[in-house]
């Protein structure tokens, strides 16, 4: 008997829970200014899911997926990623997204269940969030084989959870990238549940980063509540991609403090006490904890950063809000480039029956 | 020109849709070296290369899902599943995607794709290889589902499905596949989607039919005519969305129909004609619409399948009491 092939999972921080460098930073963490954007990034989507969990609550808004105590894993990533590189996100990256130039107001007017909210005004060619999960891998695979056949230095990036790694088509994507060696970064925001199903119930392999291994490409593992660390894994895979050297599988190990979404309710079958002991880990303030300690942040600063991000988020809010629904008669309007002459007689009736003159001014 | 089987003209439209636009694309398990099971792609991999004839592994949801991603960055990919018998796990990216990524997206992301699967029975083909399943598909909103009977009708109709910026779900019926031969001629034509096509004129009865069941059709229309009776017969061709005006036309004038398709009876695109010509079209009516179909079972393997299939016989008899019913 002998060895045909053997595999190790690397794992990388550069921050620990308690704030404290462990070991060099990479070049880009040696600026300031540059952590200081990382941190604003997650602060400002905390305070979004904090309003968008308010407006749930209080009727005016559809089903929300909080990103609370994940935010690095979307910082990191809406900070590596280029403006013309494609993101195809699952449904928990809206701090990826708002770094690409998705709006507040579009990311509320999607969840308060206005199809407006996915033609966003900025990156044009990134997908809309993907409720049915994992089902975005294959669509990224589509997207970076589109760019390599174009011979362009882009990539693209899909973000999926834990549970979608238990998916077939997953899998089928990875394989595909595998073969093809494609321009794509698979990013696992292994927050640890999927609904109320533990991660240890999803998978037996070890490391959900080793996947990657079955599929012929690497697979790395970042502690996903350091920001940096998850900065400068996706750095180097988007590097890679765009040089022709292939996929990479990034598993960043977070933790879902919120429930699933705002239909959820976690005491069912999660105990607080987990919980709690997780928010000692959490990404922001393991960051401002850093920033502190070398002199780049203080009381002003974080009282000013409070106040821009509230106003930010009341201001896309209140343009929410103060949007008004489509006619009724728009769910005919973008089914087809042209709509077929039978469908008339249907978008007639309902604009007839619902007495769109009125609505639409 | 000369007279080329209905592969052949599938195969003729392939090459002059990827001659004309460098952004068509074909995918699909052994469309390369092979030519696919049917020989449908066959030489296209010499004529325009590997960065266009892709081998994909064997994974159908991945294939679909591909197109979408494909699709939505300006390429259009045809998509080849050898059966349709294996096109089920692709129904999660055309239900949940590519039928509505134009609309979530209100127009930024489009798909512009095409999925090709032969279809249907009459081959003696293995289990799962000869169902007619059309009407899964017909029922989702923002795709075209296409199906071709004749060698020209499939040129035709491909050609535009290719160029068509929205999905299309393209079925061939695989018992015509070398059955007949027909003079297409390779001109770039397309054929008209959205639309019936009137194979024969008649004003005692409307038979109204697609795929392979054409042949079927005709022919008891032709022994019709031998005893005076005039039948109009319809290709129905794209399924979705439903080209009625034509039909109810026809209706209108004969007051008789009969519907034939050899997919399942029960929630058949056969039921949802019928359905119209009773909402539309019941004062036409001079008989109740009727209805030869595959039966409700399972389709049987190929010992019994001739059983299962409608023929021409079975469609005489359901016109012969459609004529009589006073």
């Amino acid at each position: 008997m002998s060895k045909v092939a053997s595999f190790e999972i690397n794992y990388t921080r550069f921050l620990d829970p308690q704030g404290q460098a462990v070991g060099d930073l990479p070049s880009f963490a040696q600026d300031p200014a540059a952590l200081i954007e990382l941190y604003r990034a997650m602060v400002l989507t905390r305070a979004f899911d904090a309003k968008a969990v308010a407006l749930q609550r209080t009727g005016r808004l559809g089903t929300f997926a909080s990103s609370l105590g994940q935010e690095a894993v979307a910082a990191g990533v809406g900070a590596a990623m280029a403006a013309d590189d494609v993101l195809l996100p699952s449904f928990r990256e809206q701090g990826a997204q708002f770094r690409r130039g998705v709006t507040m107001t579009e990311l509320l007017l999607y969840w308060g269940g206005d199809e407006r909210g996915s033609d966003f005004a900025g990156p044009r060619q990134d997908f809309p969030i993907c409720v049915p999960v994992g089902t975005q891998a294959p669509h990224a695979a589509g997207v970076a084989l589109a760019l390599q056949l174009r011979g362009e230095a882009r990539a693209a990036v899909c973000v999926i959870g834990d549970g979608a790694t238990s998916r077939g088509d997953v899998y089928e994507a990875m394989n595909f990238a595998g073969v093809r060696r494609l321009p794509l970064v698979f990013v696992v925001n292994n927050n640890g549940w999927a609904i109320s199903v533990p991660r240890a119930q999803q998978s037996a392999a070890e490391t959900l980063a080793q996947k990657a291994v079955a599929a012929g490409f690497p697979g790395r593992q970042v502690d996903g509540n350091d920001v940096i660390a998850v900065r400068a894994v996706l750095d180097e895979a988007l590097a890679r991609a765009r040089a022709g050297e292939g996929p990479t599988l990034i598993e960043a190990l977070t933790y879902r403090l919120s429930d699933h979404t705002t239909a959820d309710d976690a005491t069912r079958y999660r105990d607080d006490t987990e919980v709690s002991a997780r928010w000692k880990e959490e990404p922001v303030a393991r960051l401002r904890t850093y920033l502190v300690e070398i002199g780049a942040w203080g009381k002003d600063d974080e009282e000013g950063l409070l106040a821009d991000c509230d106003r930010e988020v009341e201001a896309a809010a209140d343009a929410y809000l103060a949007t008004a629904p489509m006619p009724p008669s728009a769910m005919f309007d973008h089914l087809y480039a042209e709509l077929p002459r039978e469908l008339e007689a249907q978008r007639e009736a309902l604009s007839q029956s619902s007495d769109e003159g009125d609505i639409s001014g | 020109m000369s007279e080329i089987t209905l592969v052949e003209a599938v195969r003729l439209a392939l090459a002059r849709a990827m001659s004309e636009d460098d952004g068509v694309l074909v995918l699909g398990e052994d469309v390369g070296p092979d030519g696919g099971v049917f020989r449908a792609t066959e030489g296209l991999l010499e004529r325009f290369g590997a960065e266009r004839v892709i081998d994909t592994p064997l994974s159908e949801s991945l294939f679909a899902g591909l197109a979408v991603g494909l699709g939505a960055q300006g390429f259009r990919p045809v998509v080849e599943f050898q059966f349709m018998g294996f096109i089920y796990p692709a129904i999660d990216q055309v239900l949940n995607h590519a039928g509505r990524l134009r609309n979530r997206t209100r127009g930024r992301l489009t798909c512009p794709m095409v999925i090709r699967a032969p279809y249907g029975g009459g081959i003696h083909a293995p289990e799962h290889h000869s169902e007619s399943t059309e009407a899964l598909f017909a029922h989702i909103p923002g795709i075209r589902v296409v199906i071709p009977s004749s060698p020209a009708r499939a040129y035709g109709l491909l050609l535009a499905a290719i160029r068509d910026p929205d999905p299309v779900i393209f079925l061939e019926p695989k018992r015509v596949y070398r059955a007949v031969k027909e003079t297409v001629a390779d001109d770039g034509q397309a054929a008209p989607l959205d639309a019936c096509f009137l194979l024969r004129e008649g004003h005692d009865l409307t038979l109204v039919s697609w795929g392979a069941m054409i042949k079927e059709t005709l022919a008891a229309a032709d022994a019709l005519a031998e005893s005076g009776i005039e039948a109009a017969v319809i290709d129905v061709a794209t399924l979705k969305p439903l080209d009625m005006t034509t039909i109810l036309r026809s209706v209108e004038a004969s007051g008789r129909c009969v519907i034939v398709h050899e997919a399942a009876l029960a929630g058949g695109v056969g039921a949802e004609i019928a359905a119209r010509l009773a909402d539309e079209g019941l004062t036409s009516l001079l008989a109740p619409v009727r209805r030869v179909a595959g039966y409700d079972t399972v389709m049987p393997l190929p010992r019994l399948e001739a059983h299962y299939l409608p023929d021409s016989e079975r469609i005489l008899a359901a016109a012969r009491e459609t004529l009589e019913f006073a």
